[in-house]
């Protein structure tokens, strides 16, 4: 790890650097004034105050439509009906300005992509070796921001091959990889009062995030206590089982693959899907495992807060809070995780 | 509003003790600013925590809906409208449901007062008269009410609810002073392809989650088109033709039901303008058949008859 220091009025050659070996994506402000996800073009239309985009950056890694193979669909033709590989991603792609908490994210999908060689998702892994995540450190995180919780952060590193911290007038560039160091390769080293500035705002940071949720009872107890609270009786009654909170989400991960054909042409392609949907687990003989609205929402909060935490060790949340916010009828991702651990369920 | 708060808290207080519902259909102050969460109180001390403030932006005539038990909902203008056109399709009874009748003044847009502190963080947005306070970390703001309202809002026809068992509050005004036909217009004079383009351009953000849906009192079938997989009718991706089959077959299913109540454009993450195609068909429908829905327990919707009078513009050039 090093600390570099960069003018932001010298942005433009670092872009430059960036762009001759990636496809650079980054947080711009669309027409609509709502900071979002595109493919920049300049470094002027770079918005360093935002707090976070509305939908998460994990569609550069998982795409929410991704056409996996590709066959011709006629039976008559020997070369016919047999699945032929996508290629993978063209070219290398940078995410300037990712939010720790979403570069988090992507690392934490790697204990369920990537694992091992049992699981390995060749999709996903393809799109992850190929891109670059240059973060930028947050400086004021909204009020349904609960990252420190969540062994997460607004500085937080995992995951990112530079961390940006915005000084003002100058980035503080600190060098978190390989990949990360040879893109600072030609920056001078940070005096120490920038690296002392960047301390204090990480200091102030973490302090400015107000939410908190404790998971150490969740931790403790077992799965079908969780599981057979009384709690979810009434935390569920105005879910909408929508897929808002699982499409904004930068860890929700689930798709469903189909096979499409228009004449001889057929493909094999895979989409986001939302535990939130019936159909998300029903069965052709009829059965549907998780049958009320009762049982997917449960799912949600289970699957980040106590199957993931027992089988990988990691938590399927970052607390950025998009949920929160984009959910038509406000449920609180913090409301119902602080149920969860509550001391006494009942 | 919190005059009408306490109205509220103390009409459901009433009918629970008395037993006249099982529950009361409210809404419960949120945790984020301008939005506050649909509430069923059970008791009188859950009555406490109903509210009515500008930020009531969900129909409540969808969480009817499939209840088997004796409900009071809080109802303005289109939430009656709803619950009229439910008990018209036979998704409730009359009696099952005891409207509290209100006003609505107008709902806030709560994208549109971000709009307004496009690089800070809101903390929080109280209700002051006609104005709203927004505070964030390190500032305070007014921002005139009358600046920040749904789309929808403006438009709106009928803001008394048409049906109620008691109204709290008095009526007032009914219109919100806006016209709707002017939401519709803009397509009538464009060409094919501008309205085509149009029509692109408004869907193009679409993510599929179907909050847009999902909140609707319309979109209650147990099972959603685009959920159908024995024909599939729709594919699963982003893509235009899946994204616009899904948009324009549900706007198509909504015609002569639509009540204008701005839920779906609330729910919308991406901020799509549903509607820019649901206003045209609201004015086709009033235009070719003379009706608005969800104003008539006795009426029935065109869509639902067929008459040899039905006017059929489209045939005849």
């Amino acid at each position: 790890m090093q600390d570099k220091i960069l003018d932001k009025s010298e942005v433009d050659a670092l872009l430059e650097r960036l762009g001759s070996e990636y496809d650079v994506y980054a947080p711009l402000r669309d027409q609509q004034g709502s900071v979002e996800w595109a493919a920049l073009d300049s470094s002027s239309d770079l918005v360093w105050d935002f707090s976070n985009t509305g939908v998460s950056p994990k569609r550069f890694v998982f795409p929410q439509t991704e056409c996996m193979m590709r066959f011709n669909n006629r039976s008559d033709d020997p070369e016919g009906m047999i699945m032929k590989q996508e290629q993978g991603l063209q070219r290398q792609q940078a995410l300037l300005n990712i939010r720790p908490c979403d570069a988090k994210a992507l690392k934490a999908l790697d204990s369920i992509y990537c694992r091992d060689q049992t699981s390995n998702d060749v999709y996903w892994r393809d799109k992850r070796e190929k891109t670059l995540y240059v973060g930028l450190a947050c400086k004021s995180p909204c009020p349904t921001c609960f990252c420190t919780s969540v062994r997460c952060g607004p500085h937080y590193e995992e995951g990112l091959d530079i961390l940006l911290v915005d000084l003002g007038e100058r980035l503080l560039v600190r060098t978190l990889s390989e990949k990360g160091a040879e893109l600072a390769s030609n920056l001078s080293d940070a005096p120490d009062e920038a690296k002392q500035q960047a301390a204090q705002q990480k200091e102030e940071a973490e302090a400015a995030v107000r939410s908190q949720v404790g998971l150490e009872n969740i931790q403790s107890r077992g799965i079908m206590e969780l599981y057979e609270a009384p709690m979810w009786d009434r935390e569920h009654e105005s879910c909408l089982n929508c897929g808002v909170c699982t499409y904004v989400c930068p860890t929700c991960h689930c798709f469903d693959i189909q096979d499409e054909t228009q004449g001889e042409h057929g493909r094999r392609v895979r989409n986001w899907d939302t535990c939130m949907s019936w159909l998300f687990t029903y069965h052709t003989s009829g059965h549907n495992p998780r049958g009320t609205k009762k049982d997917r929402f449960r799912q949600r909060f289970m699957h980040k807060f106590k199957y993931m935490p027992y089988k990988f060790d990691v938590i399927g949340c970052v607390g950025c809070g998009r949920c929160t916010q984009s959910c038509p009828v406000n449920i609180d991702v913090t409301e119902v995780v602080g149920e969860m651990n509550e001391p006494d369920l009942n | 509003m919190q005059e009408l708060t306490q109205q509220i808290r103390s009409a459901a207080k009433r009918l629970l003790q008395e037993e006249r519902v099982d529950c009361v259909l409210g809404y419960r102050e949120g945790t984020v600013p301008m939005r506050e969460r649909p509430f069923f109180a059970y008791t009188p001390e859950e009555a406490d925590q109903l509210v009515w403030t500008r930020f009531c932006v969900n129909n409540l005539a969808n969480f009817l809906i499939g209840r088997q038990d004796r409900v009071a909902v809080v109802a303005q203008g289109c939430v009656s409208r709803n619950i009229v056109g439910l008990i018209q399709e036979k998704q409730l009874s009359r009696e099952q449901v005891y409207v509290l009748g209100l006003h609505s003044p107008g709902m806030v847009d709560s994208a549109k007062v971000q709009a307004q502190f496009p690089n800070r963080v809101i903390h929080s947005v109280e209700e002051d008269g006609e104005e709203l306070l927004v505070n964030g970390a390190d500032f305070q703001e007014r921002v005139k009410v009358r600046d920040v309202k749904r789309d929808n809002c403006y438009t709106c026809t009928h803001r008394n609810a048409v049906i109620y068992d008691e109204f709290l509050g008095e009526q007032g005004e009914e219109t919100g002073g806006g016209n709707i036909d002017n939401v519709a217009a803009p397509w009538e004079n464009l060409s094919l392809e501008e309205r085509w383009q149009r029509f692109e351009e408004t869907f193009k953000d679409c993510i599929r989650c179907y909050a847009c849906r999902d909140v609707c009192p319309l979109c209650y079938c147990n099972q959603c088109f685009v959920d159908e997989n024995q024909p599939q009718w729709c594919g699963k991706t982003v893509e235009e033709t899946d994204v616009h089959t899904f948009h324009i077959l549900r706007a198509f299913h909504c015609a002569g039901r639509c009540t204008d109540c701005g839920a779906c454009e609330s729910a919308c993450p991406v901020g799509i303008k549903m509607r820019r195609l649901t206003s045209k068909l609201e004015k086709d429908i009033r235009e070719l058949y003379g009706y608005s829905p969800g104003l008539d327990l006795e009426s029935t919707p065109p869509l639902s008859v067929y008459s040899p009078e039905d006017p059929e513009p489209f045939s005849t050039g």
